[in-house]
């Protein structure tokens, strides 16, 4: 099997991880590939993984009735896609598709939940990271809310 | 009096009848005079064509929101305070017409308007005016760029000041240093003196067409005994200011309190109706109109008074910058007395006081300022037992 | 001074209030609220010349006039290009205007982007919506003098990809080697391949030398105060930061008052400031 440690250790998301860290992550890892296209995840599915994407781009889209797939976020080399896997009941929020082939390390979300209980210190190291990519994206959503381009009656 | 003998600076007394003479002299060489007078109840400025004109006898009651025309129990030309009219009207008028367009099959053609203004005498000016006029100088013509309609307008005004013997209700120039006696930038000065035996004036050039204008009035050399007299009148007049405001530190007072929660209430007593902006005597802004005729081939473009208080003031696209009627306030008085100073390198406020008398709910920039200033003298926990 | 002859001579100074007219060339649809408008003198004399980063007061007959950032070719004068979004009455009539009418032009006013200054450094752009307009001359500037700069990085955000301004102009840019061009909108549906999230999203993964890099930022305020948070956590140093500010303007020359940000005049003072000059500014309440 390949070694996935370069891989991830070079991945920003886990800059600075301590090499044992890295060694308990490369255990729950596999390397996946997607074609333009593909969903990654549909909206109501279980959420059993998340990506450290390599390279690539997927878009995070809502369903919606009138208008279609709305595209809400893309996503790209150095970002990593889903939190879901983190939190009950592990079912993903939205479709995420491919708009770009995509290569990604897939982690299971089981598997390092798991590793995480046993290790807090892993656990903390990932939960900082996580939030703090939350607290990002929270941010650059309340900014695309104020529809700052948009013309004012 | 001997021309020769006229030195800038040196006092002389003359009469009312030489006042008159004064008048005939200015108007013989071509100048515009205009001066205080009586109209709709108040003291304004417009066309006098002898002392008569003036408001003999009266004088003007001013406190916050208020302004009542009294007499006097003499008879003193001089005898009040500014109205709400100040000398800025003549050299950047309420309304000024930019230019005009023409339009004939399909080619425009602009005109340029008229330039023949007035040359204007202002008879009658105070020495918080004489600061505010040489405060709109710096606006309209102290940088790189320069207005030529002011310039033109402003270029050859003669100024005949008269010191303040008696302040009024809402003055204080003492506190910001502009008044009440007129030390420069004017031609001739004026002390009235009224006792009750004599009425007679002290007059001193301040340039040299002051001079020669002086030269041609019959006056005597005033005696040590009259200029003491003048003195004490106007040290009295100042130590009799009717507000003051302590101006220590004022500008960052005002940047660092941009964000008092004081802004808040004095927005509740103030209407937006922008009556102190349109009596201050510095307040320069403006905006423009664009009009066409009815037939479409005609298009004239007039600059006119605005002012900061208005909500279409600091409109861009998507709406005011300045929506909150506070923050409006904040940045008059702000403007006013702070980052006037940075933008000019003077204050924007003379003390003349007529943004106080003019407010209709008698909003006071004297005690607001003090309001900041006891905010910051108070901890926390004091300002809050206040409340 | 009782007498203001004593300073100037009135007579000789030119009326800063006076446009001088020019003629539509071409007038073309950029987006659905979008167009630009190519201006030549009118009397066939010599055009302007201006900076990047400076405005013109752009007047219509009987309508009025607005404050218009110059969008061309500084080292080219004529066309005299001005790029417009339709939301008021003034920008309204300039949109039915057609090749061959007159409109009024009173400048260049104000201050511009630091493309000398800027020299040796990598250079990152970021534009929001109609921002991207004043930033233009900067590019067409650098692209001139390609060689005397380090990376040069455009980042523009707008709303949608209809809402793209100079289309195919990004396209040509992109193919070339020495120009990293990222585009993302607020929003998209399918088949839009590019990037959707808010512009300071592309700030992080940009590639540019922090400390050696100058940033020129044109859009929405708050897209401003945004990007500047992205760029100084990057290590962007302060002073390296410029922004172009947008206040109400009549004058364009520090008469009218219209466009005080604190002690600042925008129009002849800015539109374009270094940020420190402007930061407590930026972050006060209603300045």
């Amino acid at each position: 099997m390949q070694d996935l440690g370069p891989y991830l250790k070079e991945h920003p998301f886990l800059s600075g991880m301590t090499d044992s860290h890295i060694d308990l992550l490369v255990g729950c890892a596999s390397n996946v590939k997607f074609d333009i296209g593909d969903f990654v995840s549909r909206e109501g599915q279980p959420a059993k993984q998340f990506y450290f994407v390599r390279h690539g781009k997927l878009a995070v889209e809502l369903q919606t009735h009138d208008r279609g797939p709305m595209m809400i976020q893309t996503i790209g080399e150095g970002d990593v896609l889903g939190w879901s896997w983190l939190f009950p009941p592990y079912v993903w929020h939205f479709d995420v598709k491919t708009v770009e082939l995509t290569r990604a390390i897939a982690m299971d979300g089981e598997c390092l939940r798991n590793k995480c209980e046993e290790d807090h210190e892993l656990g903390y190291e990932i939960m900082k990271r996580f939030s703090h990519v939350m607290v990002n994206r929270l941010s650059a959503t309340r900014l695309q809310l104020l529809d700052i381009y948009g013309k004012r009656k | 009096m001997n021309k020769d003998a006229s030195t800038t600076g040196e006092q002389f007394r003359i009469t009312q009848d030489q006042l008159q003479k004064l008048l005939d002299v200015l108007r013989d060489q071509g100048y515009e005079t205009v001066g205080p007078t009586v109209r709709e109840g108040v003291i304004t400025y417009d066309q006098i064509d002898g002392v008569e004109d003036l408001p003999i006898g009266w004088t003007d009651e001013q406190e916050p929101g208020k302004y009542r025309l009294k007499k006097r129990s003499d008879k003193a030309l001089f005898g009040y305070v500014v109205g709400p009219h100040s000398w800025k009207k003549f050299v950047y008028p309420p309304r000024q017409l930019l230019w005009r367009m023409h339009r004939d099959n399909g080619t425009q053609k602009l005109e340029e308007p008229s330039e023949d203004y007035p040359r204007y005498a202002f008879f009658g000016v105070r020495s918080c005016e004489i600061q505010a006029l040489a405060v709109q100088d710096k606006v309209f013509m102290g940088s790189d760029y320069r207005d030529r309609y002011y310039a033109l307008r402003r270029k050859d005004n003669l100024i005949i000041a008269v010191n303040c013997v008696e302040p009024g209700g809402t003055c204080f120039c003492a506190s910001m240093d502009t008044g009440p006696k007129a030390r420069k930038a004017f031609d001739l000065a004026l002390t009235e003196i009224v006792e009750k035996d004599q009425h007679y004036f002290l007059i001193e050039s301040g340039s040299d067409i002051g001079t020669d204008i002086l030269s041609e009035l019959k006056s005597d050399p005033a005696t040590d005994k009259q200029i003491a007299r003048a003195d004490e009148l106007l040290e009295k007049a100042a130590r009799n200011m009717g507000r003051q405001l302590d101006t220590t530190d004022i500008k960052d007072l005002l940047y660092r309190n941009a964000e008092n929660r004081h802004w808040e209430q004095v927005a509740k007593r103030c209407l937006s109706c922008s009556n102190c902006t349109m009596v201050c005597p510095t307040c320069f802004c403006s905006t423009v109109e664009d009009t066409t005729d009815l037939t479409g081939t005609s298009a004239e473009r007039v600059r006119r008074w605005d002012s900061c208080f208005t909500l279409e003031f600091s409109y861009i696209h998507g709406g005011a910058v300045r929506p909150s009627e506070h923050t409006r306030y904040r940045h008059w008085i702000t403007h006013k007395l702070a980052s006037w100073q940075d933008q000019f390198g003077t204050s924007g406020c003379v003390g003349c006081g007529r943004c106080i008398t003019w407010c209709p709910v008698g909003i006071d920039i004297t005690e607001e300022i003090k309001s900041l200033q006891d905010s910051e003298s108070l901890t926390s926990d004091e300002a809050k037992a206040k409340e | 001074m009782a007498n203001a002859s004593e300073i100037l001579q009135p007579e000789a100074l030119s009326n800063e209030m006076l446009p001088r007219l020019y003629t539509v060339n071409k007038l073309y649809k950029d987006t659905h609220d979008t167009f630009t408008m190519e201006l030549v003198p009118a009397d066939g004399g010599p055009s302007m010349s201006f900076l990047p980063g400076q405005f013109n007061m752009l007047y219509v007959f009987g309508v009025g006039e607005v404050p218009i950032s110059i969008s061309g070719d500084p080292d080219r004068a004529i066309p005299l290009v001005h790029t417009l979004r339709e939301v008021g009455s003034v920008t309204s009539a300039l949109r039915t205007l057609k090749a061959g009418d007159t409109v009024g032009v009173r400048g260049p006013y104000g201050t511009a982007w630091p493309v000398d200054q800027a020299v040796g450094h990598d250079l990152v752009l970021l534009a929001g919506g109609i921002g991207l307009a004043p930033l233009r001359p900067v590019l067409y500037s650098i692209l001139f003098r390609r060689r005397k700069y380090g990376k040069v990085v455009l980042l523009f955000g707008t709303r949608s990809p209809g809402d793209i301004l100079y289309k195919k102009e990004l396209q040509k840019w992109r193919s070339r080697f020495d120009l990293d061009i990222h585009i993302t909108v607020d929003r998209a549906i399918r088949p839009w391949r590019g990037n959707v999230g808010v512009v300071t999203s592309l700030i992080p993964r940009a590639s540019f030398d922090p400390m050696h890099t100058t940033a020129m930022i044109c859009g929405p305020e708050i897209m401003m105060r945004f990007s500047i948070m992205e760029l100084t956590k990057r290590g962007v140093p302060e002073d390296h930061i410029w922004v172009s500010m947008e206040r109400n303007m009549k004058c364009g020359c520090g008469f009218c008052g219209h466009c005080q940000c604190g002690p600042l005049f925008v129009c002849k003072d800015g539109p374009v400031f270094v940020y420190p000059r402007i930061k407590d500014l930026m972050n006060k309440y209603e300045i």
